[in-house]
């Protein structure tokens, strides 16, 4: 399917106001049938028109084992309480800073240690790839947390595709860097453009995916959009997101909260209620939604499945 | 004409919290609405901190003597959005359990730091009244003077908690600053003019 870039649309083929409206609808209705069947391909079309309130619906998402049974944050406490200090540092600026965001086309690379490195227009990169459900609770570092039906896919299935060498031992992902289109990259805040880090037997978990949605949707702008990590058991800011590059490195990376912290955000920042933060506690965490904390669950309660990945290691020293 | 003034300044600090309430009562507090309570009346109590210790600066550069009425009001409301900050943290943070709370106190710098704030601004409003100003007589003052020290606890509890971006806690030391430069440039002037008079 052929992506049309505003200069080859002619008047006749934009839509016209009350067809516009009535997209959900439209979308709704169609999904159920054809776009259900031709969910890959339709992809690069719902990428053009996005906006918070009206997103488009993604077809042919598989249920996934990985469906956590707790009350769901709504949606609209997940589209409107965003840590993305690209658009903003306060977390109602980036539903409103990132409405414009424009994230399409976009183009990822995939390099360093890798036996296919190649560069992707996010359509062709996603379409191979199985989309599910997740429903993980995120933790952020500031104490506080929430349940997130994503949808996405596992990163393991990307490794499979791009074959890391045998010299990979580490992934490092890069969100976009375009200070005109996100306002918080023209103060320097943080080291700009956001780096973030995985051992490659992390990125390997089949906990971790690479989300393009939420809540059956495509993914709203100031959530990441249009391609975000997803690690449940870490806390929320190596979640990185509008991710365009993935680079595989023999090296640990250098991760932008760790720079910007070395005492306080370590490059691990696995959930861990008994090691603090050196200004706060991290025993416990408000669930947005709750008046009061709750406990904070070890690995934010994937210790079952995660635990093997540090065993022997000092959680202590490796925060 | 002028005995409204007072009062009319009164419902105007009121104006925070009477926004507060309404956007409990609309739900409007956003997602993390505890969180927002407690960012906002910290604001306020800070903010109100400030615009007390502007009056005498304000007086002493433009004569704006009549500011001074309003002084203790401004102060008190410093106090009352203080309290209704640190109420929500005992209420909210740590649900009564004083234990904790007096953990927490003691363990992380910024609350350290901001409870200390808070504890020097108790005796300022238990004396704030005319009947302890004459009581107390010179050493009111002296006393007083401890609102620099919660000022700049406040502005330090602040820096302390954010994460990365600082300007806004930095644009309240810059104020903080300024008043107390304006300050020690009026008390040094009463020197410089002993000094003329002494060489003439």
């Amino acid at each position: 399917m052929i992506i049309k870039r505003p200069d080859s649309i002619k008047a006749s083929e934009i839509t016209d106001e009350t067809n516009y409206q009535n997209r959900r609808e439209f979308l709704s209705t169609v999904s159920r049938s054809t776009l259900a069947l031709a969910a890959g391909a339709s992809f690069p079309v719902l990428l053009g028109s996005r906006r918070t309130d009206a997103a488009p619906a993604l077809g042919n998402i598989q249920k996934s084992r990985y469906a956590l049974d707790e009350e769901k944050t709504p949606i609209e406490d997940i589209t409107r309480y965003n840590n993305f200090y690209e658009f903003s540092t306060d977390k109602e600026g980036p539903a409103l800073l990132a409405r414009k965001f424009k994230t399409d086309p976009w183009t990822l690379r995939i390099e360093g240690e890798v036996n296919k490195p190649a560069t992707y227009q996010l359509e062709d990169f996603i379409k191979p790839y199985t989309l599910e459900e997740r429903v993980y609770r995120l933790r952020c570092v500031e104490a506080w947390s929430m349940v997130i039906p994503w949808v996405g896919f596992a990163f393991a299935d990307v490794l499979k595709k791009v074959e890391p060498t045998s010299r990979a031992k580490f992934v490092e992902f890069t969100t976009l860097y375009d200070p005109r289109q996100m306002p918080g990259q023209q103060r320097r805040v943080l080291e700009w453009p956001y780096v973030e880090g995985l051992r490659i037997d992390e990125a390997a978990h089949p906990l971790t995916i690479l989300a393009v949605g939420l809540y059956g949707k495509l993914l709203p702008n100031q959530n990441g959009a249009p391609l975000r990590l997803v690690v449940p058991w870490k806390y929320g800011f190596k979640n990185i997101k509008s991710i365009v590059r993935i680079r595989f490195t023999e090296k640990q990376p250098g991760t932008t909260w760790n720079i910007a912290g070395p005492q306080e955000y370590g490059f691990y920042a696995n959930v861990n209620p008994t090691v603090d933060h050196p200004r706060w506690s991290q025993a416990r965490e408000r669930r947005i939604g709750d008046f009061f904390k709750r406990e904070t669950l070890m690995f934010n309660g994937y210790a079952d499945e995660v635990a093997g990945l540090y065993s022997g290691m000092d959680l202590r020293k490796y925060y | 004409m002028r005995r409204y003034i007072k009062p009319a300044v009164f419902l105007i600090c009121l104006i925070p919290l009477a926004i507060l309430v309404c956007d409990a009562f609309h739900q409007a507090l956003g997602a993390n609405p505890v969180e927002k309570i407690t960012h906002r009346t910290g604001d306020w109590s800070l903010r109100f901190l400030l615009i007390t210790l502007a009056v005498t600066p304000l007086r002493k550069l433009f004569g704006w003597k009549s500011l001074m009425r309003y002084r203790r009001m401004l102060g008190l409301f410093a106090f009352f959005y203080v309290c209704l900050h640190f109420a929500t943290y005992l209420v909210f943070d740590h649900f009564f359990d004083i234990g904790e709370m007096a953990k927490d106190i003691a363990k992380r710098p910024y609350i350290t730091v901001g409870f200390t704030a808070f504890l020097l601004l108790i005796p300022l409003a238990v004396t704030s009244t005319g009947k302890m100003m004459k009581r107390l007589g010179r050493h009111w003052q002296r006393l007083h003077q401890l609102v620099y020290v919660s000022a700049v606890c406040g502005i330090l509890h602040y820096l302390w908690l954010v994460k990365a971006d600082l300007l806004q806690p930095l644009i309240y030391a810059v104020i903080l600053l300024l008043l107390f430069g304006i300050r020690v440039w009026y008390q040094r002037k009463p020197l410089d003019t002993a000094f003329l008079e002494y060489s003439n």
